[in-house]
Parts: structure tokens; sequence; C-alpha cells
């Protein structure tokens, strides 16, 4: 039976093509196993409906969950990186962010905007893992900062959802200042007593869990998101020794009387409009 | 018993000569003072030569140089007296942030900083000065104390970075960083930071806000070190001095950046060379910072500091 022999080595199906089922349908969660339906699963907040695991989702998928209607102003919409520095490791800067714009179809890892949330006036500042790991450059700092102005001008609450590793390298001086930057526009807002919510998603590390993501009025996350200073494997390397289960997990952070309160994202929506509404 | 870097080697075999003909010359009581002389020209001469044309990778080098002065030897070359005050009222005292009050030419200041040790059993203690969020937490405790009594605020950067260990995560390494950052925006009084050796990332800037950044001329000041930058991005620890290169990461680079104000220079042959010739440079660009800032009031200090910072990126529209 030679047709059943195979001649070429390895599997010559491209990834795009090896789909059980057609694409957009069904949605297997990667904890559970468990498969539910693409639209039962968004209706969710694209968290499990079996073991409540939420998925890691973009500026796309907030802004669908909490404005109103997915109704938006996006703020800077067209802002991207310059290259301060010409900075160049294997490969060109220029070129890498030109070529994660073109893989990602976004233009930083920061998306702001605003709009109405349950009618409540809102601006909201949400963070692109998928954006070379959702580092901070000069526009995630700049794009804050200005979102922070808006908020500011119009005495409305700003929401910053964190997804981040910390600092872009290839900006490397003008990265770290955009902690300083942001931290100074947090400042303002504190004075003007405007309310300022950070959620902090996973993960949440390094310099931005250093300056705007701990600066909240309220600070939450949602649940086992991965929150800290050090990543994990630097911690592991410094003292030489396995870390303890559930360390710097949401649930560990929140136990060590750094965070409010975690929310399930299904109930982000609500509990934001409820606490927000008491301070009115 | 002195410490020579690779490329200061050069200085050490001719300084070892020096000493050496000195010694012949007080055995036999030949007079040598023209060999002498020669070598001391040519000493001087080398120095300046190799020193001129550092790369990037040296002057980070130079930064972490055993022989350079800390935190409390600037303090105790500079300042008439000093009342150090210790921990944040919280958890502990960290030995890795030192501050209290100093005089220092007849006006109290407040000075703040990171310290490392200068053997093994020091440089435990001091953990290398990485400070833990409880360093962080006295340092903005002491700033906020010298606000209260109107008292200028001098910070002394000089670290690897915030500790990453278990505890500083537990207790908030992040939170306390960013409290820094936020809260220093708005202090009254003028404040100072002075990188004195190695600025390190986040470590560095919680108490780096100031009405003034300014780094000593063989520093450097980045986002992470060239070290942890070549194993992120080359995936080896060997791209240290490209890492270095790409980062633009000393004072004159930080200074064509925007990103600091200025520049001190470093007697010849460097801060290690010459501790009390840099702490006499030090003491005076701090006393005439001090009276520009004092010029200011505090609301115009503080718009200034926040414009300032706001002001730092580079993006494309």
């Amino acid at each position: 039976m030679s047709w059943f022999i195979r001649k070429d080595k390895g599997i010559q199906t491209p990834t795009e093509m090896k789909r059980e089922a057609p694409d957009g349908l069904w949605y297997q969660c990667p904890n559970c196993k468990k498969v539910m339906h693409t639209r039962e699963h968004k209706l969710n907040a694209y968290t499990c409906v079996h073991c409540n695991y939420h998925e890691k989702i973009g500026s796309d998928a907030y802004f669908a969950v909490l404005f109103d209607n997915n109704t938006f102003t996006e703020l800077d919409p067209d802002m991207i990186s310059g290259d301060p520095l010409t900075f160049r490791d294997t490969k060109a800067y220029t070129d890498r962010i030109k070529t994660t714009i073109a893989k990602t179809g976004l233009k930083d890892a920061v998306r702001t905007g605003y709009g109405k949330m349950n009618d409540l006036d809102i601006t909201i500042a949400c963070m692109d893992f998928g954006f070379i790991g959702g580092s901070m450059g000069s526009v995630v700092g700049e794009k804050i900062a200005r979102a922070i102005d808006h908020s500011l001008k119009h005495k409305q609450p700003f929401l910053m959802i964190s997804r981040s590793g910390g600092a872009r390298m290839m900006e490397a001086g003008f990265s770290l200042m955009q902690m300083a930057k942001t931290s100074a526009k947090l400042a303002l807002l504190a004075q003007a007593k405007v309310p300022y919510v950070s959620l902090l998603t996973d993960p949440t590390t390094g310099g931005v869990t250093a300056s705007f993501a701990m600066l909240g009025d309220f600070n939450i996350a949602e649940p086992e998101a991965l929150i800290g200073f050090a990543g994990p494997r630097v911690i592991r390397e410094t003292i030489g020794k396995d870390l303890p289960k559930g360390f710097q997990s949401a649930e560990f952070v929140l136990d060590h009387g750094f965070l409010d309160f975690i929310v399930d994202r299904k109930d982000l929506k609500d509990k934001l409009t409820s606490l927000l509404k008491m301070l009115q | 018993m002195r410490t020579y870097l690779d490329f200061e080697k050069p200085i050490a075999d001719l300084e070892a000569r020096l000493t050496e003909t000195k010694k012949l010359a007080q055995h036999s009581g030949v007079d040598v003072s023209d060999a002498v002389d020669v070598l001391e020209q040519s000493i001087d001469k080398l120095r300046r030569e190799i020193f001129e044309n550092l790369t990037r990778w040296q002057r980070v080098q130079l930064s972490r140089h055993p022989d350079r002065p800390y935190t409390l030897d600037y303090i105790s070359l500079m300042c008439d007296q000093f009342i150090e005050l210790h921990g944040d009222r919280t958890v502990r005292d960290d030995p890795a942030m030192v501050g209290g009050f100093c005089d220092i030419d007849g006006q109290t200041v407040m000075i703040i900083g990171q310290q490392k040790g200068r053997n093994t059993k020091q440089r435990q203690h001091r953990n290398f000065g990485m400070p833990n969020p409880e360093g962080y937490r006295k340092a903005l405790r002491l700033m906020q104390m010298a606000e209260k009594f109107r008292k200028p605020i001098i910070t002394f950067i000089d670290t690897p970075g915030a500790f990453p260990g278990l505890e500083a995560e537990e207790r908030g390494q992040g939170e306390a960083i960013a409290r820094n950052l936020r809260d220093m925006m708005t202090l009254k009084v003028p404040v100072i930071c002075i990188v004195i050796g190695e600025g390190a990332s986040g470590g560095a800037l919680g108490i780096g806000i100031g009405d003034r950044v300014m780094m000593l001329e063989n520093t450097w000041y980045s986002v992470i070190s060239p070290e942890n930058c070549s194993t992120i991005l080359w995936r080896s620890w060997d791209y240290k001095e490209q890492a270095a290169e790409a980062m633009k990461l000393t004072a004159r680079d930080m200074k064509d950046a925007g990103l600091v104000d200025g520049i001190i220079e470093e007697p010849v042959g460097g801060a290690h060379n010459d501790h009390q010739g840099m702490a006499q440079i030090l003491k005076s660009v701090i006393l005439a910072t001090l009276d520009e800032l004092n010029a200011l009031s505090p609301q115009e200090r503080i718009n200034q500091r926040i414009d300032k910072f706001c002001s730092m990126g580079v993006v494309l529209e």
C-alpha cells in the first residue's frame, strides 16, 4: 500500500490549514480543554464558561467589553515609534517596529480612547501584549500621558489596563523616563481628585508595575494574573531557590496588601460602574 | 592596594616603575629627579590619552570601579556635619539606602543615596547597593521630612538595580518605586539628583526625580544594565559592549538626548583616582545649583520639574 508510506519528512500542512473545526465557530479553553461556542465565550467577556480561565485579550476586546455598544473615540490612533537611538541589536529597531505593525495591525503597545461605560464618561488606556511584549517606549508613555490629560480636562475617571513585560530596551533611557512621565501626569490627576483605576492583567511586570500600574486610587487585577516588579526567572536566579506556588499571582499580591480587589472580567464593567458612581 | 581595570594597566605599569625608581634613589642616594619627572609626565600624558578615548563599556566599568567614592564618602568629604537617619517606620532599616541631614557650607540639606560596600562583608551588608522596598520608603520618608522643614534634597544614585528578591516582591518593590516617582514630582523644596556610579533602571529612577538631574562623567544611566540587555536581546552575556554602545547610556549620551540636565566632570583619571578633588567639584556644583533653584518659587520648581519629565520621549505622528 504505497500511498500509506510517507515519502517526505515532517508534516506538510501549513499551520493555518490545520483546523479541526471551521475557524471562529468553536473555542477550546487552553486551561480546561473544554470546548464552547465562540459567541458564548465572547459574551462571557472572553473567559471560560467552565473554569473561568481568562483568555489573554487585547485592547480591541477590552474596549468591546467596557464601552457601551463598543462606541468610543480613539485618541492619537496614528502615533508610532521614533528611533531616537538608531538602535540595533540582532535587528534594527525600525525594522522591528515595521514588521510588528504589519503582523499585529497595531501601531504600538497601547491604545487609548474615551466613551461611555454604562452611561458614565470614562477614558481608558489599554495595553496590547502582542506588540513587542507590551513593552513601554515613548509611544506608550506619551499616549498614556495624553489620555490622562484628557481625563483631567474633562474631569472623567481614568482606567488603565496594564499588560506588559516592562520597559522597551530599544529605547533605553527614553523608555526609562516614560515611567517618570506617566507618574508626573498621575500626580496632577491625583491633585485634581479625578479617580484613577489601575487594572493589572496577566502579566504586569517591570517598569510598568513600578510606575502607573501601582499608582491607582484603586489597584485591581484579574484572577491569577502574574504581577511583579522582577520577573520570576530573575528572582529564582537571584535567590537560587524555587519560588513558592502562587508567588506573584494576583491573589498573592492581594494578600500582601497591594491590590484593592480581584475582579472577574465578566463583572468588570458593572463593578467599576458601581464603584465610580459611589464617588460622584 | 589600588585596583586597576584592564585599560588602566599601562598606567599601573608606569606607576610601578616610578615607585621602583624612587625606592632605588632612597637606597642608593643617586639623584633620579630627572627620571622621576619624565615618568610623572608620561603617566600624566598616558592617563589623559586613555581617559579622553574611553568607550562606553569602559565608562560602565569605571562607574563600578571598586575604588570609586560612594555616597557616604562624598558626605564625609563635602559636609561639616552629618546626622544619619534610619528606617522606613514600617518594616526595617535598609542599609542599601542611606540618608540624613547634612551641613554643607553652612546650609542644611537632606542627602539620600544608595550605598555600596568596600569589602565582602560590607558589600553583603549593603546588599551591593540594591535597595529593598523599605529603602525607597525610607528615602521618601526622609524627603517628606526635608520638605516639612523646608530643606533642599540631594540624592546620590549608585545602584545596579532595585533588589529582585522574594521579600522585595512581597513587600511591593514596584509600588514603592512608583510612589516615589509620583510623590517626588510635587516636593515643594529643591531636589537635585546626581548619578555618582551606576544608574540602573527603576531602582535608580526611584530616587531620581529632580529639578536638576546630573551625571558624573564616568557613570551610566539607563533602563537596564548592558549585561542584562545583551542577555535578553542577543541571548548571550557576550554582547555587553555592543549593548552598551547601542543603549547610549553614558553621561554625554544622556545629556545629548535631553534626558539629564548636566554632566559633572571628574578629575583626570576618574573619581576613583582623586576622591578629594571629585568631592570638591561636586560640592561646588551642588552649591551653585542650589542657588539657581532657590531663586524659584516652589510652584515654579514643581511645574518645571513636571514639564521636563513630560517632554521626554520621541514619537512620530
